[in-house]
């Protein structure tokens, strides 16, 4: 048995879900390969090496893989799926959107976010948001999935030695072109992987209120996310969305400001290690999973516990 | 052009599902069952690019049991103009590849220039018959799309991806998938729910398009999630955070 994991990258360095995806494949199997794709991704294909637990890193370096689009990578990762009994990839935007194609086109089913290995073909996965557990076995003979990146500990980014094999690129299938990406900066550590993180609802009232918990946000070093009504609203960017159908979380401490705890948005934040939840309405189901609730005005609460800390 | 919108009956979100006690699956007996929220948004979407005069007739497809026939009407109540049901038994395990395959085979027979999908259906969450589609026939793909414009016979979409958006250029015929903001879905009116009652529907089933639709994985079992207990409310700011430093020692 042999798995491989499809590297999310900027083709500089290896993103945060990659090294969730090597833990989860080494509860597939002692063998990991990490297939580094893209364009001008030398660095990247090092900093996989180093991975600890990788044995390999497949390197393939060409200009029509550096926005490593669907069409083009399936492909790449078709051509280099031969012998591995596992292909994994984090269940982030850029996994959800390749490696559903490569489990087609190799006819095997894909298992999707994957949280936790129970042996090299029976896999534990939320379904209906989190609201029941499947425990699903696969009967094909290549385990194609993508990992929910907060079930498994990140591997180490330092103290392996994998060797790095370049490979050739396939022909870029010329059905898709990338034309941009706009990607909002932030002094702010990324969402998915944050340790700490504040969110707010529909509670805050407007985008300009959300404002209110920025010196929260600041004074924690925590990422900021929001409600889908918070998000619908416009209070906040789509992409601090958290809940079933945005970003999964589970930091050391979650502070949900304004929320009132839909099953959507329990979905996903209900993993984090203690959740704190501002409230004015007692009766807020977020309640139901907080460990500690404060039931009051956030627009006092929240510079308070800013100036507090 | 026309536009083929796969859509699936399950679950109403509003539902909180019950994990059936001995373990095979949750419970959806009598439970409030309606099309998948992002599949409401890619009828939708379907149906502005035909008022738009982009598209010339929107061909809603659900494979399932038989009473996926009234989510096909209610696509049909928001604009599609008329249906195909892929029939399949109640007992059967449908999953994403073999819908993909159902799908492909209704492409071939339709040749449509666009198919549009909700991105994840909130009943498996399992977020693939798109891009499955898509490869099985060769069709690039904008999966999460929070916009969708049509320029000189390619599809220009922006997508929604970790930390911001993308905006990709493909070539059709193609597959889009939506997420939740790329429109809001107009409420369905009595008139055209009544109309939607004489529109075309076709019932095929999985043989008749050639598919074998074995499931591939097998459920071993469904159980309920860890539980996350209730903790304590606190009387005010300070007591919070001599919590979070003291007892929880998060900060």
């Amino acid at each position: 048995m042999a798995a491989l994991v499809i590297a999310e990258h900027d083709n500089h360095a290896i993103r945060g879900g990659t090294l969730n995806a090597v833990t989860a494949a080494l509860k597939c199997s002692a063998d990991v390969t990490v297939l580094v794709a893209g364009g001008g991704c030398a660095a990247a294909g090092a900093a996989a090496a180093a991975i600890a637990g990788v044995s390999k890193v497949l390197l393939v370096d060409a200009p029509h893989l550096t926005e490593q689009l669907a069409e083009a990578l399936a492909e790449q990762v078709l051509a280099v799926a031969g012998g591995y009994t596992h292909i994994l990839a984090p269940a982030t935007a850029f996994g959800k959107n390749v490696t559903p194609r490569v489990a087609a086109r190799l006819d095997v089913a894909q298992i999707s976010d994957v949280t936790m290995v129970e042996s090299p073909d029976t896999f534990q996965r939320p379904i209906y948001a989190g609201n029941a557990i499947a425990t699903v076995q696969s009967a094909d003979p290549v385990k194609v999935m993508t990992v929910r990146t907060t079930a498994f500990d990140p591997a180490a980014t330092t103290g392996g030695s994998a060797t790095v094999e370049s490979v050739a690129a396939v022909a870029d299938p010329g059905i898709s072109t990338f034309i941009k990406r706009e990607v909002a900066k932030s002094e702010r550590p990324e969402l998915a992987g944050a340790k700490i993180v504040v969110s707010g609802g529909r509670g805050m009232g407007s985008a300009e209120n959300f404002k209110v918990l920025e010196p929260l946000a600041d004074k924690l070093g925590a990422a900021m996310g929001a409600s889908r009504a918070a998000v619908d609203a416009g209070y906040a960017p789509n992409d601090w969305q958290v809940g079933q159908t945005g970003k999964i979380v589970a930091p050391q401490l979650y502070v949900a400001v304004g929320i009132s705890g839909a099953i959507q948005h329990l979905a996903g934040m209900k993993d984090s290690k203690v959740i704190v939840a501002i409230n004015k309405d007692a009766e807020a189901p977020i309640f139901g999973v907080a460990d500690y609730g404060l039931v009051g005005d956030l627009f006092d609460a929240v510079p308070e516990l800013a100036g507090k800390i | 052009m026309k536009i083929l919108v796969p859509v699936k009956r399950v679950v109403d979100y509003n539902v909180k599902v019950r994990v059936k006690s001995d373990g095979t699956g949750v419970d959806i007996a009598n439970v409030k069952m309606s099309m998948n929220p992002f599949d409401e948004i890619a009828v939708e979407e379907a149906i502005r690019l035909r008022e738009k005069g982009l598209a010339t007739e929107v061909i809603a497809v659900s494979c399932g049991v038989a009473a996926c026939q009234e989510t096909l009407r209610t696509a049909m109540a928001i604009g599609a103009d008329r249906a195909i049901l892929v029939e399949v038994g109640a007992d059967d395990d449908l999953q994403p590849l073999a819908v993909a395959k159902l799908l492909k085979a209704v492409v071939e027979r339709e040749q449509p220039g666009l198919c549009i999908l909700g991105k994840q259906a909130i009943d498996d969450d399992a977020n693939q018959t798109g891009q499955m589609l898509a490869a099985l026939t060769g069709m690039p793909q904008a999966t999460f799309a929070s916009k969708v414009e049509l320029a000189d016979g390619r599809l220009v979409v922006t997508r929604e991806v970790d930390g911001g958006l993308e905006t990709l250029s493909i070539r059709m015929p193609a597959v889009v998938t939506t997420d939740l903001r790329l429109n809001e879905p107009r409420y369905v009116t009595l008139p055209n729910i009544m109309k939607a009652k004489k529109k075309p529907l076709d019932v095929l089933k999985p043989a008749d398009l050639g598919v074998d639709i074995k499931p591939h994985l097998k459920t071993l079992k469904v159980s309920e999630p860890a539980g996350r207990k209730a903790g304590i409310k606190v009387p005010d700011v300070a007591a919070l955070v001599d919590k979070l430093k003291n007892d929880a020692k998060v900060i």
